[in-house]
């Protein structure tokens, strides 16, 4: 059974149109890149995919259930581009807070908090407030808390957009090896070309006015993928690929109708 | 205390220090600036042979206040009572109003306007009124315009702050499948907290100056406002000015009192540290 299934999605905004005629189908493992120009949709559709905002027409469904019963049954976990965290709890109430929501025993919660903590490395920094840490550690410790209560899906919105390119190079590396370790599936909106092949298995390349998807690539660098998978010739021809495929977006979007 | 957050600074403990927040070189120019000004007000008075009625020198209203303290401090705990009591009342039902106002926003805006219009209105000039409505003798009648005074600042800012949460916060709830209590438990009361205790602080110094002026308009005998006043008028401008110290510091106590809470309850705001 796929884990996301969108069927002849659109969504206007009043006068415009942000998706159009969307059709998706994600299967479990998946890590499934959405990239395009701003104004694609490419956010908007990821915030469908969560019940966060409704549809005009079409459905999203995940896990075989409509958007709203899979939110509502905490089916997934989402990271946005700032990491979002309560300034007013510590790092391991942050981490915690889904948990409490899901009413878990105070025992369990603090065995899972430390369990997240060692998958993503932060151990020792249980105790400080989010102003202590750095954006990376910060958004760390997002990935944590979306992933603290099993969701089969992580949404993740942009989420090292605003770190620097050493950085995110890192925690790409480092979210690959959380993939693979939660078994979970990720939907992953960048506008980054190089990132999104790095990561992805698939990568759904959006274009603008409307939005629409205008190609799939699929992504067949071996796993798992290391920092020397940057360099290898498939990585370069599989940038290219994505690069072109965004253009040729671009060009039909020029073209006059 | 100004250092920069980093990744490695350990968490900051919250000891005495921290609740006063500065070292005694932080104090330093402070305390200079007051002993240089009430040394400067001495000898100015002492210069010029200024006459008491204008303005007595301070030596005078400090020995003043020390040989008349116990009937000033009676004065004066009956009037804090008042301050305090409205105080407490107005700002418990201006942080009720605002959250139910920001649970039920078209309420809100339909309530709004008009909150904004009364604060601009010079509340103390209800005080006769309210001395009317319940007797000008009992502290009742200082309460009630005290909690209206308080009213106000507070419920503007908290219903600020608590829609002033940061969308994609709420938004995390909802993935999470929170609910109308969750959230503002977990979110928009924590969110609100430094909006609150702002308006808390200026309603601290209102609090003060409603109890003392709406003494001025009727009061008990032994009330610290009609005893400023009564002293005025018999020309006692020592034990006036007594008196009206006497105010000052209890109003800054208040403030003080609510300003340590804050401290207190916003540990993890590290502005609130420098």
């Amino acid at each position: 059974m796929s884990v996301v299934q969108i069927k002849d999605l659109t969504k206007r905004f009043g006068e415009t149109t942000a998706l159009q005629g969307i059709d998706l189908e994600i299967e479990p493992g998946e890590f499934v890149s959405l990239i395009g120009p701003s104004g694609c949709g490419k956010s908007t559709l990821l915030r469908i995919i969560g019940d966060l905002i409704q549809p005009t027409s079409g459905a999203a469904s995940v896990n075989g259930k409509p958007a709203r019963r899979a939110r509502i049954d905490r089916e997934y976990g989402i990271v946005f581009q700032d990491a979002v965290l309560y300034d007013w709890r510590t790092v391991s109430k942050n981490i915690a807070l889904p948990l409490e929501l899901a009413r878990w025993d105070r025992r369990r919660r603090a065995a899972k908090v430390k369990e997240m903590l060692e998958l993503v490395e932060l151990t020792g920094f249980e105790n400080h407030h989010p102003w202590q840490l750095s954006g990376g550690m910060q958004q760390r410790v997002a990935i944590a808390r979306a992933l603290s209560f099993d969701p089969l899906l992580l949404l993740m919105d942009e989420p090292f957009g605003a770190l620097d390119e050493m950085t995110r190079e890192r925690l790409n590396l480092e979210l690959l090896r959380i993939w693979e370790a939660s078994g979970s599936t990720v939907v992953f909106v960048t506008h980054s070309i190089s990132e999104a092949v790095f990561l992805s298995t698939r990568v759904v390349v959006m274009s603008p006015r409307p939005g629409r998807i205008s190609n799939v690539i699929s992504i067949d660098l071996p796993q798992p993928r290391t920092a020397t998978t940057r360099e290898e010739p498939r990585f370069f021809e599989l940038v290219t690929e994505v690069r072109e495929a965004l253009h040729l977006g671009h060009d039909i979007e020029r073209a006059p109708a | 205390m100004t250092t920069t957050p980093t990744a490695v600074q350990p968490v900051p403990r919250g000891g005495l220090a921290r609740l006063v927040g500065r070292r005694v070189t932080d104090w330093l120019p402070a305390l200079v600036v007051l002993v240089g000004t009430i040394a400067l007000w001495e000898l100015v008075i002492r210069a010029f042979d200024v006459q008491e009625f204008l303005l007595p020198k301070p030596s005078a209203i400090a020995r003043t206040f020390w040989n008349t303290r116990s009937d000033l401090w009676a004065a004066g705990w009956f009037t804090f009572q008042e301050a305090f009591w409205g105080f407490v009342l107005g700002s418990g039902f201006a942080i009720f109003v605002a959250l139910v106002l920001a649970r039920w926003r078209t309420i809100g805006s339909a309530f709004m306007p008009y909150a904004i219009a009364a604060n601009a209105i010079p509340i103390i000039a209800f005080a006769p009124i309210t001395n009317t409505w319940f007797s000008p003798l009992e502290k009742s009648s200082k309460i009630s315009i005290v909690a209206v005074l308080c009213f106000f600042p507070v419920m503007v800012n908290a219903l600020r702050g608590l829609t002033s949460v940061n969308p994609r916060a709420l938004e995390l709830m909802e993935s999470y499948a929170a609910g109308q209590v969750q959230i503002f438990r977990r979110v928009r009361i924590p969110t609100a907290l430094p909006f609150i205790f702002t308006g808390l602080k200026v309603a601290t110094v209102l609090a003060m100056i409603g109890a003392v002026v709406g003494e001025y308009f009727g009061g008990a005998l032994n009330a610290l406002g009609v005893q400023i006043l009564t002293r005025a008028r018999v020309s006692q401008f020592q034990e006036a000015w007594a008196g009206i110290l006497l105010a000052c510091l209890l109003g800054i106590a208040l403030y003080l009192a609510v300003a340590a809470l804050e401290r207190l309850t916003l540990r993890w705001v590290p502005s609130t540290s420098e």
